[in-house]
C-alpha cells in the first residue's frame, strides 16, 4: 500500500467528452414559499430546474450522453461501459443504462449498470470508469450522474430538489480534453438522508446532514487528495463541490482555502437547484465550458449515507475547440420557462389523478 | 400489456435510425425495406441527423388512452432535412408559438407508459433547435 | 351520355333500404340496432333469403369486444347459416361492403346480398373511444405519438390554409349546409340547423379545427338488400335503383408517407374508376354523398373528384353550389356532420340516402329530378376510398 490513499489506475486516463443536460422549466423558491409559508413570507432566493412531463432520468441521460459523444467525436460502439448514477431511476428493476446505451448506439458489447449512492452515484460511476479504462479492460466508458429529485410537498427539500446532470466519457489520457491527475473515495456509515424502498419521498436528519455528514466527508476527501498530490487551494483554477444549497459548498470551499472566484463558475445551485447525483458533475461541465488549457480543477462530491469522491482534473488544448460541438451548460440554463406551483405539482406527478 | 412491439422498434424510436436505398440513395423513415422511390430492396441502416422543420401542427385537447396526462400536447408533421416526413410530438416549446417552417431538432422523450405497471415507452419528439 | 335504362340480367339493383335514426341508442345493443335496419330493408321481402350477408363495421372489436359480427347479426336476424362476414376499412367499411356485394352479384356467385352497416359507439366512454378511432392510423408510427383522426384532419386543415388563400371561415359552408339539410331528416342527430356565427364562435377541438368542423360520432345502422336484376322478385313497393359503378382505391395508411398530402389520390382514382365504369362525366351527377366527417375532408374530396380545382373546394361551399339546389348537392340528408357520423356504417347510409333521392322518396330533402348520384366513403384521412355511382331506373 502506498503512503497516500489515492486510487491509482494502471495507465493515465481522462475525460474525452462531456455533456450537460438541464430541463427548461424553473420553479422559483419564492413560489414554494408562497404556497407553504403564505403570501407575505419572503422566500429564499434562487430557483430550481424542473423536468417536463415527458422527461425522466433516462431521457435526460440520453441527451447529456449525446452531448458527450458529440464532443468526443468517437464511434459509440467504442464505449464498453454505460453507467448511470441516480436516485430517481424510472424503473425499480430494469436498468436505465440499457435504454441509454441503446439510444446512443453503444450496444451490444457493453457493460451496463445503474449506480445508487444518493448524490454521489454519478461520481461513483466516474470513479469506476477510471478504473475500467485505467486497468486496460476498456478504451472508453460512459459515466452519467443525473437526477429528477424528490422533495415532499412543503418540506425543506422542495425548495431545491431540482433536475439535471451530466455525462462523461472516460478514455485514455492521450485523447483527453481533460486529464485526471488523481482520485480518491472516502466512505462511512452515516444515515443523514435516506429513502426507504417504495417510499416516494426521502427523510433527512436536518442539522445532522451538516457537520457529521456533508462537512466531514467532503473535507476529508478534499484534504486527502490535495495533500497526497502536494497541492494547495491556490494551485487550482476552479473548485466544484456537491451543492445541496449555496451555503454548504461556499463554507467548505472557504475552509479549504478557496476563494469565491474559484467556486463561482461551478456553483449552479441558485439557478437550477440541487440536481443530486448530477450536482457536482453539472457544476464541472459549466467550468469546462469556460476553462483555459492547463488549468487544474478540484471536484468533490457528496452522497448521503455517506461518502465523498474527490478528483483532480487538468484541462488540455483539446478542450477548447471540442467543447463547441455541443450546447454549453449556460445555454441550457438560459433556456428558461418559469412555472407556478400548480404546474410544478402536475409535472412532478404530485396530483393524484388515478 | 404490450412489450415486444415497442422493443422491436427501439432503434428507430430512440435514435431515428432509418434506412437508405443502396440503389438510389433515397433516405427512408419510417423504415419500409422497399425503397418508395425506386422500388429496390433498401435495408441498409441510416442514422438521421434529427434536424427538420415543422410542416404542419395542431394541439390535441382530447387525448386517447395513455396520453391523458400529457394533454394538451402538440402533434406535428416534421419534414426531416434528409427528405422524409414523420409524425411526432413537439416538446419543450415553452411559451414560444409554433409555426410552419420552424426549425426543430429530435430529442428522445417518454411517449407514454403502458398503463400503471407496464413498460415505459420512449421515442422521438422534436423541440425548437438549441443554439450551439 | 350512355343510356343506363336498357338493363341486363347481371345488373346490380337495390331492392330494399333500411336506416335507423342516428344518435345515442343507450338501450339498444349492436345486434338489435342492426336488426332494426335489416327489418326495414327486408320489409315485404322476408321470403327472399340472401346468399350472403356483409356487415360493415370498424369499432366493435375495440368498443363492444366483439368480432364475428356477421354470424352474430345474421343469427339474430333469423338468417342463421347464411354466408356472412365483417368488412372493415375504417370509415370506408360501408362502401367496401357494398363493393363486395357488387362483385359477388356481378360474378353470379350470389343472386341477392344483404349489406348492413352498423356502429355502436356509445358502448365505449371517455378516452377509449378516441383510442378506438386512432386505430385507423398507423399504430407504430402515428398512434404511438398520441395522434387521432381529428388531429390528423387538423394537420391537413392547417396546411390547406397555409398553402391556399382562403378566409378563416372558408370551410363553414360545409357545416351550415349539412345542418340545414338535416332539419328535415327524421334520422338525423342534429335537426336545429346552425348559423354562421356559431361556426365563428365554436371552440377549437384541435386548432384550427373547431367543433363545427367535426362530425359527432353516434350509433346507427343502415341496410341494403341488393340483388341481380334477373333475381328480383315481383311486386316491389318502391322503385329499384341500379348500382352502375363500384370502385375502391387506396394509398398510404400513414399521412406522413404521402408525397403530397393535400392531394387525396385514393379519392381521385376511385372517382375516376367509377366514372369510367359508368361512362358518365362529373357534370352528369346530380348529387354527391361525400365523406364529410371533417369539413376539410369534404373540401379535399370535392377537389379530388374534380368538382373544384386544387385549393378551391371550399368555394363551392361558400357560393351555395353544394346546397340542395346547387350544381352539386352534397350531404343531402345532413351527411356525417349533422345526420351523425356512424363510422363504418357511413357508406351504407350514403348509398341508402342516394337510393331515396333516386327513387324520388327524399321528401323535403329531394334533389329535383335526381338521376345519378355518387357516394364516396373514406378510411382514415383518405387511405381507402370506396366510390359508387347509382342510377335511377325510369318507370
Amino acid at each position: 500500500m502506498p503512503e497516500d490513499k489515492l486510487l491509482r489506475p494502471n495507465r493515465d486516463v481522462g475525460i474525452i467528452g462531456y455533456g450537460a443536460y438541464i430541463p427548461r422549466y424553473r420553479l422559483p423558491a419564492s413560489e414554494v414559499a408562497r404556497i407553504w409559508k403564505g403570501e407575505n413570507f419572503k422566500g429564499p432566493p434562487g430557483e430550481k430546474a424542473v423536468a417536463g412531463l415527458d422527461e425522466d432520468v433516462i431521457t435526460m441521460s440520453i441527451e447529456a450522453s449525446r452531448n458527450a459523444l458529440a464532443r468526443a467525436a468517437i464511434d459509440p460502439t467504442e464505449i464498453r461501459a454505460v453507467w448511470v448514477g441516480s436516485e430517481s431511476h424510472p424503473y425499480a428493476v430494469k436498468p436505465t443504462s440499457t435504454v441509454v446505451a441503446e439510444a446512443i448506439g453503444a450496444v451490444p458489447n457493453t457493460l451496463a449498470a445503474d449506480w445508487q449512492f444518493a448524490c454521489k452515484a454519478g461520481t461513483e460511476a466516474m470513479q469506476a470508469a477510471i478504473g475500467f479504462v485505467g486497468s486496460g479492460m476498456a478504451e472508453v466508458a460512459l459515466s452519467v450522474g443525473m437526477d429528477k429529485a424528490q422533495g415532499r410537498p412543503g418540506g425543506a427539500l422542495e425548495y431545491t430538489a431540482g433536475a439535471g446532470g451530466a455525462a462523461y466519457l472516460i478514455g485514455t489520457a492521450d485523447r483527453s480534453l481533460v486529464t485526471i491527475e488523481a482520485s480518491y473515495s472516502f466512505t462511512t456509515d452515516t444515515p443523514d438522508f435516506f429513502r426507504r424502498a417504495n417510499e416516494k419521498y426521502p427523510e433527512h436528519g436536518e442539522r445532522f446532514t451538516g457537520e457529521p455528514a456533508y462537512f466531514k466527508h467532503v473535507t476529508a476527501a478534499a484534504d486527502e487528495i490535495m495533500q497526497s498530490s502536494g497541492l494547495k487551494a491556490e494551485d487550482f483554477a476552479f473548485a466544484v463541490f456537491h451543492q445541496p444549497n449555496a451555503k454548504f459548498p461556499t463554507r467548505v470551499a472557504r475552509s479549504l482555502g478557496f476563494i469565491p472566484e474559484q467556486l463561482k463558475p461551478g456553483l449552479l445551485v441558485p439557478m437550477i437547484g440541487n440536481t443530486y447525483a448530477g450536482s457536482a458533475l453539472v457544476g464541472l461541465t459549466a467550468i469546462l465550458d469556460i476553462a483555459r488549457p492547463d488549468e487544474r480543477i478540484l471536484m468533490v462530491s457528496y452522497g448521503s449515507g455517506a461518502g465523498s469522491d474527490s478528483f483532480i482534473f487538468k484541462t488540455t488544448e483539446n478542450l477548447i475547440h471540442r467543447r463547441e460541438l455541443a450546447p454549453a451548460t449556460l445555454e441550457y440554463i438560459s433556456r428558461r420557462t418559469e412555472i407556478d406551483y400548480a404546474t410544478y405539482a402536475r409535472y412532478r406527478g404530485k396530483l393524484v389523478s388515478k | 400489456m404490450e412489450i415486444s412491439r415497442h422493443w422491436r422498434l427501439a432503434k428507430q424510436r430512440y435514435a431515428l435510425v432509418g434506412e437508405v436505398c443502396p440503389n438510389c440513395e433515397h433516405k427512408i423513415f419510417p423504415p419500409r425495406d422497399i425503397c418508395p422511390d425506386c422500388g429496390e430492396e433498401a435495408q441498409d441502416l441510416y442514422q438521421f441527423s434529427g434536424r427538420g422543420e415543422v410542416y404542419s401542427y395542431t394541439q390535441v385537447q382530447q387525448a386517447p388512452t395513455g396520453f391523458e396526462e400529457y394533454a394538451p400536447y402538440t402533434v406535428a408533421l416534421i419534414k426531416l432535412e434528409e427528405g422524409p416526413m414523420l409524425t411526432a410530438q413537439l416538446t419543450d416549446m415553452g411559451k414560444r408559438p409554433v409555426s410552419i417552417g420552424m426549425p426543430v431538432e429530435m430529442v428522445t422523450r417518454k411517449l407514454r407508459s403502458d398503463g400503471e405497471r407496464g413498460m415505459l415507452i420512449y421515442g422521438y419528439k422534436f423541440r425548437p433547435a438549441i443554439a450551439s | 351520355m350512355t343510356n343506363h335504362q336498357h338493363g341486363s340480367g347481371d345488373d346490380v339493383v337495390i331492392i330494399g333500404v333500411g336506416m335507423t335514426p342516428v344518435g345515442e341508442h343507450w338501450d339498444t345493443s349492436i345486434r338489435e340496432l342492426a336488426l332494426q335496419a335489416i327489418k326495414m330493408a327486408r320489409g315485404g321481402l322476408a321470403a327472399l333469403i340472401p346468399d350472403a350477408i356483409y356487415v360493415a363495421n370498424m369499432l366493435a372489436p375495440a368498443l363492444s369486444s366483439q368480432t364475428q359480427l356477421g354470424a352474430l347479426i345474421s343469427d339474430f336476424a333469423g338468417l342463421r347459416g347464411v354466408e356472412t362476414l365483417t368488412i372493415e376499412a375504417a370509415g370506408a367499411s360501408g362502401g367496401s361492403a357494398i363493393r363486395q356485394a357488387f362483385m359477388a352479384l356481378k360474378s353470379g356467385l350470389a343472386k341477392c346480398v344483404l349489406v348492413i352497416g352498423v356502429e355502436k359507439v356509445t358502448d365505449g366512454v371517455g378516452t377509449d373511444v378516441d383510442s378506438a378511432l386512432a386505430t385507423s392510423t398507423d399504430a407504430d408510427y402515428e398512434a404511438i405519438h398520441g395522434i387521432t383522426p381529428t388531429s390528423q384532419a387538423a394537420l391537413l386543415m392547417r396546411r390547406y390554409f397555409y398553402e391556399n388563400d382562403a378566409p378563416k371561415d372558408a370551410l363553414a359552408g360545409f357545416s351550415i349546409t349539412a345542418h340545414q339539410n338535416a332539419i328535415t331528416n327524421p334520422n338525423a342527430m342534429f335537426r336545429q340547423g346552425m348559423q354562421p356565427v356559431q361556426y365563428l364562435n365554436a371552440p377549437m377541438i384541435s386548432a384550427p379545427l373547431n367543433m363545427f368542423d367535426a362530425a359527432p360520432l353516434a350509433d346507427g345502422s343502415a341496410a341494403l338488400l341488393i340483388a341481380r336484376a334477373d333475381a328480383v322478385p315481383s311486386g316491389l313497393s318502391a322503385p329499384m335503383v341500379r348500382i352502375i359503378a363500384s370502385s375502391l382505391a387506396s394509398t398510404t395508411l400513414a399521412l406522413h408517407d404521402r408525397p403530397d398530402m393535400l392531394h387525396m389520390s385514393a379519392l381521385e382514382s376511385s372517382v375516376q374508376q367509377a366514372l369510367e365504369m359508368s361512362d358518365l362525366r362529373l357534370e352528369d351527377l346530380d348529387l354527391f354523398e361525400l365523406h364529410d366527417q371533417y369539413s376539410i375532408l369534404a373540401a379535399l374530396a370535392l377537389e379530388a373528384a374534380g368538382f373544384a380545382p386544387r385549393g378551391k373546394g371550399w368555394e363551392l361551399a361558400r357560393n351555395g353550389e353544394i346546397s340542395q339546389s346547387g350544381s352539386i348537392p352534397i350531404s343531402t340528408f345532413g351527411g356525417s356532420k349533422a345526420r351523425g357520423d356512424t363510422g363504418g356504417a357511413t357508406g351504407v347510409y350514403q348509398v341508402a340516402e342516394i337510393t331515396r333521392q333516386l327513387q324520388g322518396l327524399a321528401g323535403e330533402n329531394q334533389v329535383a329530378d335526381a338521376r345519378y348520384g355518387m357516394a364516396q366513403c373514406i378510411g382514415g384521412v383518405g387511405s381507402t376510398a370506396a366510390t359508387h355511382i347509382l342510377a335511377r331506373i325510369e318507370p
